[in-house]
């Protein structure tokens, strides 16, 4: 293992020491015997001389502290409150048509009417917890069945080994789109089929990231004395893997809602989701092609994937550049 | 991946005057012929696989194929149930339907359509150039554009130009393609009448002779100039679609590969020469840059066929996507698992082809 | 004997969102024809930057005073052409590790000749010729054929011997030498020492060599500067720093060394430290 840059070399030493530490890269380190306070405007600031919110404040990832970071962060709330109470909140029922049919945005209907005299807005504000729900619970299944199958590879290895990753390789040699939408097709059309189908093409993700890391952690020490000490496979699991392993994971997780999100809606675009009266938005943009004058059907749940999206996207890549700096370089 | 393969011989240097002796070159031929060997014995793995997959998926899966083709009141009367299942050859065995299903994937037999009643497989050979022609153009102007952002980005990293890139490359993977889709049919042919929305060709306009299949190529070929004209103009909205979605994938891509290059040691040499910047760029941080950018623009492509199939039906595209959205939404099987199939063909092909080149491109060939 | 790369009071600082940071305070160093500079001194005491600072190189955010004269060019505030017909032309470089320095994809000719190409403005033969001539004197017996030859099929030793010809191809006035010798086997350390000693020596050259290790030091530096944070605290004759050293730093540093209770104090001591091509030659370490 040669050093990849070049490094300032440790202490002054005398002789071809070739064994000397060669610590970090140039630059970390300042000149030691010139730093003045004046220079670290951080260290300046002692616990308790800033309020807790501060405090707080301080220990979320660098990305989301920018304003556009905030921003994200604020939709990406939004979006999960109306998860919670967008059914309240909406101001007609989503599936009653009680409105002119294609009414244009206005005072009427904030966002108007779809063809049958729905109200767009109430649709879009209910069918958060129809996308967003099902996009959170698929990372949730996806990452539960990856890691399953990844912890198991790792940790027993051989011919377990061997099956799982051959299957992740299979399942991975498929775009995805393709492969979920011939499963959604082959299981039928229904919104559970669809997570179902989603649940086929995204776990391999997580199996392989687990197994990497099982494997590094099965061969370190502190594992190894476990099962010196006659721990068995599930509790050297539970105690000495899942806790080490369990961080990068719920990184990559956070990763992948925008990716769910775009892949269940496309599904349901495609008619293999939602089924019509159901508020989802992949279905509303679906329904909106055969009305394309009328734009505020498509434009609107379009933007509500779009905003979900491009937050959680946001806000997981600044959790990534948070745990791992050398991947994002923020 | 350690700086110093297997190949290379740490050996001492000689003194002055010594002769720098190659070190055993012989073996890395050999290395390259037993690498692509491996890489082609799993393509070919992978391969059965996928027949496994899709075999498995039309068989085992609860939904009821005669239903779904015939409709619920033919599914109902044993008598037309059972003449579909022996014209399917649903009455055999599992594994006896298996080896039939491989002996006709062999003779490129993917069944017939139960929507169109033609043979799957020509089906796909009318649908694959028309998606093909836009599949090319998309992959061509992203990969363009999207190093040429990543590059950019990469040098002015931290500055204003590289957070709003980042930014932007962000909402492109964030967009919803066949979204994207419809708001361009809206605005750019329905309401600005830029580019023409639907089909391949005007009304009117003969299709050119047949050789690629590809319209715009064909013309050419021939020497139709006004038809490559109304072509490529049927080409630019769908392009234009499937290139945003890739622009912002290989941006973000190309991006993380040209920092890990910039930040090498050959970079800051070549700079310490004197040579200009853009020498260094195409002679020394392009070529380094290009297999991993390589790798993920074969990604890029596989996920662009995907593309296709949410935007291609909106703009009335007789390509892949089309047929697989009109047999997806019609539960037509066959015809599904035929796009399928073909695809992660595709997909298989182009990762083989990306790790062949990667033997080709690094002297080192770095196995394994 | 003149000085013909002469760096006056250089400050530099890192300005970042996280505040400025002080690297040099007013670092000042002669080099001469025909003989080595040494700049010793810790991590982080700011001697590699010097030596990047020369060529424009240093690191992102710096902010750069102070002056650097090449004979009579202020180099200080260089950019674009002007700067690029001083890198590689006039002042070579080299840096600590060959197998980073050298690009893994492009064969060793091509790294060879494109600057030769693009700084004597010489066809593609002139130039391989002349990268030949390059080769020639760094110890390795060339031939055509081995420009077409990759990094990787060199030994380490070998690899920092085609670094310093790419240097040198141009026929720079100035070497700027970072660690160059750091990354390298002992025996081959001793041997890059050698031959960088026989270059000025043949050449005329300048060098300025920058190493962390005192040993290297003495075996090949005509004159000493010790660094320590990001200012020269001790410089002069190689003898008389080893020997007589004024400041306490470097009387500390000399202590530290093993073998040498309370620092260096007579010649044999300082022999017992000397790794030249001589004594290499002698003994064979």
């Amino acid at each position: 293992m040669a050093p990849s840059t070049r490094s300032e070399d440790g202490p002054l030493t005398a002789g071809g020491d070739q064994a000397a530490p060669r610590p970090g890269r140039a630059g970390h380190q300042s000149a030691p015997s010139r730093q003045g306070p004046q220079n670290h405007p951080n260290r300046a600031d002692g616990i308790g001389k800033r309020s807790l919110t501060g405090r707080l404040w301080r220990r979320l990832p660098k990305g989301i502290r920018t304003p556009v970071g905030l921003i994200a962060a604020v939709v990406a709330l939004a979006w999960i409150a109306m998860c919670l109470f967008g059914a309240q909140v909406a101001p007609h029922d989503p599936l009653a048509q009680e409105l002119p049919r294609f009414t244009p945005p206005g005072s009427t209907a904030w966002l108007g009417t779809d063809e049958l005299g729905r109200d767009v807005l109430s649709r879009i504000l209910s069918g958060a917890r129809v996308t967003i729900g099902l996009a959170l619970a698929l990372v949730v299944m996806s990452m539960v069945v990856g890691s399953l199958l990844g912890l198991v590879a790792g940790y027993f290895g051989r011919w377990v080994d061997e099956t799982v990753m051959r299957f992740t390789d299979l399942v991975m040699a498929f775009p995805t789109v393709i492969l979920a939408m011939v499963t959604a097709a082959a299981l039928g059309a229904s919104l559970f089929n669809a997570v179902l189908a989603a649940l086929v093409v995204s776990w391999p993700q997580y199996a392989r990231v687990v197994r990497s890391m099982v494997l590094s952690l099965r061969t370190s020490e502190f594992v190894a004395s476990g099962r010196l000490l006659g721990f068995s496979p599930a509790r050297s699991i539970r105690l000495d893997i899942l806790p080490n392993v369990s961080g990068p994971t719920l990184v990559l997780a956070s990763l992948d809602i925008g990716t769910a999100a775009l892949l269940l809606s496309g599904l349901s675009f495609l008619g293999l989701g939602a089924k019509p009266p159901t508020p989802e938005w992949g279905s509303m943009v679906s329904s909106a092609v055969q009305h394309f004058d009328k734009w505020w059907l498509g434009v609107f749940p379009g933007l509500a994937i779009l905003t979900v999206v491009i937050s959680f996207n946001f806000l997981g890549d600044a959790l990534r550049d948070a745990f791992d700096p050398e991947a994002g370089e923020a | 991946m350690s700086p110093d393969s297997e190949l290379t011989d740490p050996g001492p240097a000689l003194g002055p005057g010594g002769e720098a002796g190659p070190v055993r070159r012989g073996p890395a031929h050999a290395v390259l012929w037993r690498y692509i060997g491996k890489r082609l014995l799993i393509a070919v793995g992978l391969l059965w696989g996928m027949t496994l997959v899709t075999f498995a998926l039309t068989n085992l899966v609860p939904g009821d194929p005669v239903a779904a083709a015939l409709g619920q009141r033919a599914a109902d009367d044993p008598a037309i149930v059972e003449r579909f299942r022996q014209q399917y050859g649903l009455d055999q065995s599992l594994a006896g339907q298996y080896w039939d299903y491989l002996v006709r994937l062999v003779h490129l037999d993917l069944g017939t359509s139960w929507q169109t009643h033609n043979p799957v497989a020509r089906d796909l050979a009318k649908a694959i150039p028309a998606t093909m022609e836009i599949a090319f153009g998309a992959i061509i102007m992203a990969a363009l554009i999207g190093i040429s952002f990543g590059a950019w980005s990469a040098y002015r990293k931290g500055k204003m130009a590289d957070q709003i890139l980042r930014l932007v490359s962000l909402a492109g993977i964030s967009l919803p393609t066949f979204w994207v889709a419809i708001v361009f049919f809206y605005a750019f042919y329905y309401r600005l009448g830029w580019a023409p929305g639907s089909g391949r060709l005007s009304p009117g306009m003969p299709a050119p002779p047949k050789i690629t299949g590809m319209y715009t190529v064909d013309a050419l070929l021939t020497g139709q100039w006004s038809v490559f004209m109304d072509a490529s103009a049927h080409l630019v909205l769908p392009t234009a679609v499937l290139t945003l979605y890739t622009i912002g994938l290989l941006t973000r891509f190309s991006r993380t590969s040209f920092l890990e290059v910039l930040d090498k040691g050959y970079i800051e040499a070549a700079k310490a020469k004197g040579l200009p910047g853009r020498t260094i760029f195409f002679k020394y941080v392009l070529r380094a840059g290009a297999i991993p950018i390589l790798t993920v623009i074969g990604l890029a492509f596989g996920s662009l066929l995907s593309g296709t199939v949410l935007v291609e039906s909106i703009f009335g595209w007789p390509g892949l996507g089309s047929y697989a959205y009109q047999a997806a939404s019609r539960l037509d099987l066959l015809a599904v698992m035929g796009v399928g199939l073909f695809v992660g063909l595709v997909y298989l092909c182009i990762n083989l082809v990306v790790d062949l080149a990667y033997g080709f491109i690094d002297p080192r060939v770095r196995v394994g | 004997m003149t000085a013909v790369l002469r760096i006056e009071d250089l400050t530099l600082d890192i300005v970042s969102s996280e505040g400025t940071k002080p690297i040099l305070r007013g670092v000042s160093l002669e080099v001469e024809k025909g003989s080595v500079q040494g700049l010793a001194g810790e991590s982080g005491s700011g001697k590699t930057i010097t030596g990047l600072s020369v060529i424009g190189l240093e690191p992102a955010g710096a902010k750069l005073t102070g002056r650097i004269w090449l004979e009579d060019i202020e180099l200080v505030g260089l950019t674009g052409r002007r700067l690029g017909d001083i890198r590689g032309r006039r002042i070579g470089m080299v840096f600590q590790d060959p197998t980073a320095s050298l690009h893994p994809q492009l064969t060793i000719g091509s790294q060879l000749t494109d600057h030769i190409r693009y700084h004597l403005r010489e066809s593609k033969r002139a130039a391989q010729a002349r990268a030949l001539d390059a080769l020639n004197r760094v110890g390795i017996t060339a031939s055509q054929r081995i420009l077409s030859r990759y990094p990787h099929e060199f030994s380490g030793g070998q690899r920092q011997r085609i670094a310093i010809a790419i240097a040198l191809a141009c026929e720079p006035e100035v070497l700027i030498a970072d660690e160059p010798t750091t990354a390298l086997d002992v025996t081959v350390q001793a041997g890059v020492l050698a031959l960088i000693r026989d270059l000025v020596d043949t050449l005329d050259l300048a060098v300025l060599f920058v190493t962390h290790d005192l040993g290297v030091m003495s075996a090949i530096a005509d004159r000493v500067a010790i660094m320590r944070g990001g200012q020269v605290v001790e410089a002069g004759d190689r003898h008389q720093v080893f020997t007589d050293p004024q400041h306490p730093y470097t009387r500390a540093l000399l202590a530290s060394l093993p073998g040498a209770k309370g620092g260096i104090n007579s010649r044999a001591d300082l022999r017992r430290l000397d790794l030249s091509a001589n004594a290499i030659e002698g003994d064979g370490l």
